[in-house]
Formats: structure tokens, C-alpha cells, sequence
């Protein structure tokens, strides 16, 4: 009973912190995908498509484009060092 | 040459929206590895305290009425406020769990502000609708920055609280200055422009 609970936790926590490490791997993407898909549904709120006689501000201020830009951000500034720093941190744990 | 208030709302709904990842991982992957980083602990709070003081523009270039300034400027102090506390937690220069009471206290502030300065009924136009949603979603979501000052470690609880940002976030970016809202839009909104 104790070798079949020893054999299995580990397993179960090797999954768990699996889990959480495809979580924030995903996080990034899926916000910059529901960004162009944003775009594709809603392509006049994507003024770069069709600049002719858009002002400044429309042609800076795109709300897909900047969903998509969040998506990028975050998966490249946060999501990667996390995911360095978790991985790290379950090596130490075993 | 201002920018269009829907703009400034699409602009605060980028931020809103990072803050709610950079929750939404912490609840993830724990406290203790998100705070690893040293620059990354700060990051959140430090996003919320830089829009709450973003906020004071709004109120001085973007307010129509009287209403609508006490309304941005509250938002402003509630939001450094709550910011300021959690930068001062994570730093460890404020010890006592209850500056977190600053977060129910923002969210119940704003979801006030938000309902109160719209004048209009909610299918007046969208973004009437989305002031209405937007106080009542402030109002009820406050329930859940207020129970994480006793369980500050509840992966739940910090979840829904980073959900019910991201939720903010999307309302805020759905928002635009005249447009229909269900296919109501009163004819005193003006002219839907796109």
C-alpha cells in the first residue's frame, strides 16, 4: 500500500506542474488569438486594412491589434522567464 | 487632436487586460514562484498604480460634466491607492493584510462611480449598456478581492479575481462612443459613426 502511494504521487505531481507550466504557456497565445480572431470577424475595427483618410488616432489605436500586442507582451515578457522560473523551482523541489 | 474617449477606454483596456495575465499566472503558478523575480512582484501593482495616476488626464482633458469628474478623479485616487498598498506589501514596507481592503474598496468605488455617473438608461446606447454592466460586474466582483484579505492563498479566489479583471478588460474594449447595444440605439445618442 505505501510502495503503491509512493509510486504514484510523483506521477500525479509531475502532472500537476505539468498542467500549470501548458496554463501559462498558453495564456499569451490564446489572448493574441482571440485578438485575430477579432480582427477576422470585426475587420473594420482594423483600420490598417483600409488607412485612406483615417486620422492619427484611428490608424494608431486598433483594438484587435492591441489585444494582439497584449497576447505578444505578456508571452514574451512574463510567460517566458515564468515558465524558466517555475521550471526551476519544481527541479529544486524534485 | 485628443483622441476619441473610446480610445481612451480601448487604451486603459490594454493595461486593465496585462494586469488580469499577470494575475491570472500568479494564481497559476503560485505566489512564491511568481515572485522570483524581483522586477516581476512589482509588475502588477505597479501597472495598476501607474493607470490609477494615468487616470488624472482623463479626468482633466476627457470630463464633460461635474459628474463624470468626481467620477474619473475617484477612480484615480482608488486605484493609486489600492495600487500604492499592493506595491508597498510586495515591497514589505506595509505589513498588515488589511491595506488589501484597499482592492473591495476600489472595485466598490468604481462600480459607484461607474453607475451613478451614467446618466442614461442601459439601452440608450452601448456604451450606457457597458457603464451599467461595467458598476454592477465592479460591485458584485468586489465580494472577491474582500475574501482574499482572509484567504490570501486561494487559488480560486485569485483566480476569479484575475477572471473578473480580463471580463473588465473585454467590456472595456467592446465599448465605443455611439453605437447600438442589442439594436437599441436612441436617437438622442447621436450618429453611429462606423
Amino acid at each position: 500500500m505505501q510502495g503503491s502511494y509512493a509510486h504514484h504521487l510523483p506521477a500525479s505531481d509531475a502532472r500537476r506542474r505539468s498542467r500549470r507550466a501548458q496554463a501559462v504557456s498558453f495564456i499569451g497565445p490564446v489572448t493574441a488569438a482571440a485578438g485575430v480572431i477579432w480582427a477576422i470577424v470585426q475587420p473594420y475595427r482594423v483600420t490598417l486594412l483600409h488607412p485612406r483618410g483615417q486620422g492619427f488616432w484611428w490608424l494608431l489605436v486598433e483594438p484587435p491589434l492591441l489585444v494582439v500586442l497584449a497576447g505578444i507582451v505578456f508571452a514574451f515578457v512574463v510567460a517566458r522567464p515564468l515558465l524558466a522560473d517555475l521550471e526551476e523551482h519544481d527541479a529544486a523541489e524534485g | 487632436m485628443l483622441p476619441k474617449a473610446e480610445m481612451v477606454h480601448w487604451g486603459f483596456a490594454v493595461g486593465i487586460l496585462l494586469v488580469g495575465l499577470c494575475l491570472l499566472s500568479e494564481a497559476i503558478v503560485g505566489t512564491e514562484v511568481w515572485r522570483k523575480r524581483p522586477w516581476r512582484k512589482y509588475l502588477w501593482p505597479g501597472l495598476a498604480f501607474t493607470l490609477g495616476v494615468l487616470l488624472w488626464p482623463v479626468m482633466a482633458f476627457f470630463t464633460n460634466s461635474a459628474i463624470h469628474m468626481y467620477a474619473h478623479g475617484s477612480w484615480a485616487e482608488v486605484l493609486m491607492l489600492a495600487g500604492g498598498a499592493e506595491l508597498g506589501l510586495v515591497h514589505g514596507r506595509l505589513k498588515s493584510r488589511w491595506w488589501r481592503l484597499t482592492w473591495p474598496l476600489a472595485f466598490a468605488v468604481t462600480g459607484i462611480a461607474f453607475i451613478v455617473h451614467e446618466q442614461n438608461p442601459w439601452f440608450f446606447a452601448r456604451s450606457a449598456f457597458l457603464h451599467h454592466l461595467l458598476g454592477w460586474t465592479f460591485l458584485i466582483a468586489a465580494i472577491v478581492p474582500l475574501l482574499l484579505v482572509w484567504r490570501p492563498r486561494s487559488t480560486a479566489l485569485q483566480s476569479f479575481f484575475a477572471l473578473s479583471i480580463v471580463i473588465i478588460a473585454v467590456m472595456l474594449f467592446c465599448d465605443r462612443d455611439v453605437a447600438p447595444v442589442f439594436g437599441h440605439l436612441s436617437p438622442l445618442a447621436g450618429v453611429q459613426h462606423r
